[in-house]
């Protein structure tokens, strides 16, 4: 234990580890507050579809070899995601089938480019840091974990200033929308958030596990809580410990920090249940 | 003035139109039942009026103080509703979301117009419960109160009663009756159940092949009002 607590408090003077902590447990705290809406929306995918489509965009930036790639990989996702909450409403292709061809077709172009137009040698390992996000969240610098702190805060105050309406939408559409709430602009605002809290989270898990920070949270709050309210807070609390937990987990143990964390949410969302069953018993 | 009138209205979806050439008025205080067989274009028509599809032709005029977002709905349920965590409170006050505007946050009004809508409903007692543990009965007068809280005028029930038990279904009917008659809110109520639209209803509004408007006296003499009450419209159902 005390070896732990002194490995710890050495790599706690490493900027890159104090980096990796705030903004892992920043991007925690934004994907799980949007996960339980697009979870009781059925998307839970998009987390998943838009960060491969976030991966394609990367792929192309890097063929045109711009220096910096966050604004276009930003813009790019930001409209996938508009145009998949948008297909959910008009019944020409489902939800979950749009997000399954974007986000397929984006992979496998996104692949294609690289390999086409490689620039690099070490292609494979390429590939597997975007998609698992193994190495980047200790390669932070200053100025990526400024801009998530301030993406972040913005991103909690437009969900705290629009709770009520966001629950409104999420929970009818049509009622919200023939008492006049404007529920297009709503969801529109949920898409663009979405997208950017994914682009910000590609960094910490990469992007096949981004999907694990939207629903695990959201899925494991909802085993314990009943109100939206309840469940929204306890989402944001599970995600920010199971965050912490797996960052210092994969720190001490030198494992890869996006798998880690997801562990620790899985083996959350079973205590979630185990906790759950046994209150839901003792109500009856 | 009628609190809501269409003239010559056309409604469909995809500029393929389901009902053409529509006219009737609907009078505050009014109980207007909507009947049809499935598929005569009575969701569409609701829809239309509620404004969440535009009409294909032909126009929807609201008067008598009624402004076009005061018009309180009671949707059927949805499957994203059946598994939601939220309390019976949250869901209620969700309904006075169209009074708030720009505003983030309910102020003690809302509060307490919430309030009274779950003492009228009778759900005041189960206001911290989970709506996915409440019974289908229990459930529609959730939506119904907040329905209430969207609106003090007219209320649109898209089929209140399907799913419900005889016992459930009289009370629903009951708690309908007394709003439009106690209260003075209008009533707009799709219908598949033609014998409870004829006992409770002041207006009838048949679509389907032939359109009928008018009063239930006047409906029961006409062509189709004879079918239904000989009961050869038991296909309806």
């Amino acid at each position: 234990m005390n070896a732990m607590l002194q490995k710890l408090v050495i790599y706690w003077d490493y900027p890159f580890v104090r980096y990796a902590l705030i903004v892992g447990v920043l991007i925690a705290l934004c994907s799980s507050l949007l996960g339980v809406t697009l979870v009781l929306k059925r998307f839970s995918f998009i987390g998943d579809g838009l960060s491969h489509v976030a991966f394609g965009a990367m792929a192309i930036a890097a063929v045109l070899q711009l220096s910096n790639d966050m604004p276009f990989v930003m813009i790019v996702t930001v409209i996938s995601a508009v145009l998949l909450l948008r297909t959910g409403q008009n019944t020409k292709i489902k939800g979950d089938a749009a997000i399954a061809m974007i986000s397929v077709g984006s992979l496998a172009i996104g692949y294609l480019i690289m390999n086409i137009f490689s620039t690099s040698a070490n292609l494979s390992g390429d590939v597997c840091s975007t998609l698992f996000g193994s190495t980047s969240i200790l390669t932070l610098s200053e100025t990526d974990m400024r801009l998530c702190v301030v993406m972040s805060v913005i991103v909690v105050a437009v969900f705290v200033l629009f709770y009520n309406k966001i629950f409104a939408v999420t929970f009818d559409e049509s009622f919200a929308r023939a008492t006049g709430t404007k529920a297009s602009l709503y969801n529109l605002m949920i898409a663009v958030v979405i997208a950017v809290i994914i682009v910000l989270a590609m960094n910490l898990v990469g992007s096949l596990l981004i999907s694990a920070l939207v629903i695990f949270p959201a899925l494991s709050a909802m085993r314990m809580f009943k109100s939206f309210f309840g469940v929204t807070v306890c989402a944001a609390a599970l995600s920010v410990i199971c965050s912490l937990a797996g960052i210092l987990a994969s720190i001490l143990g030198g494992t890869p920090v996006g798998s880690t964390i997801v562990a620790v949410q899985i083996l959350m969302f079973f205590i979630s249940w185990a906790v759950g069953s046994v209150n839901g018993g003792m109500q009856k | 003035m009628a609190q809501l009138t269409c003239q010559n209205l056309c409604v469909g979806y995809d500029g393929k139109s389901v009902l053409q050439d529509l006219n009737f008025e609907v009078f505050a205080g009014d109980y207007l039942c909507i009947v049809g067989e499935n598929g005569s274009g009575k969701s569409t028509l609701m829809k239309t009026i509620l404004g969440l599809q535009p009409p294909i032709s032909g126009r929807i005029l609201t008067g008598d103080g009624l402004r076009k977002n005061e018009i309180g709905y009671l949707p059927q349920q949805t499957i994203v509703q059946k598994d939601f965590p939220a309390s019976v409170r949250e869901i209620v006050l969700s309904g006075c979301q169209g009074r708030c505007g720009k505003r983030p946050f309910y102020n003690r009004e809302e509060k307490l117009l919430a309030d009274d809508a779950m003492e009228k409903m009778e759900i005041t007692k189960l206001s911290r419960r989970c709506y996915r543990e409440l019974s289908g009965g229990q459930q529609q007068r959730v939506l119904l109160a907040r329905a209430l809280c969207a609106t003090q005028k007219m209320l649109l029930l898209d089929e209140p009663v399907s799913g419900l038990d005889p016992k459930v279904t009289a009370q629903m009917y009951a708690l309908i009756k007394k709003l439009n008659h106690d209260d003075g809110i209008t009533v707009i109520m799709i219908s598949h159940d033609i014998s409870a639209a004829l006992s409770f209803s002041s207006h009838i509004l048949h679509i389907g092949e032939s359109v009928f408007f008018g009063t239930k006296d006047e409906y029961l003499k006409s062509d189709s009002g004879r079918l239904f009450s000989a009961g050869k419209g038991g296909d309806e159902r």
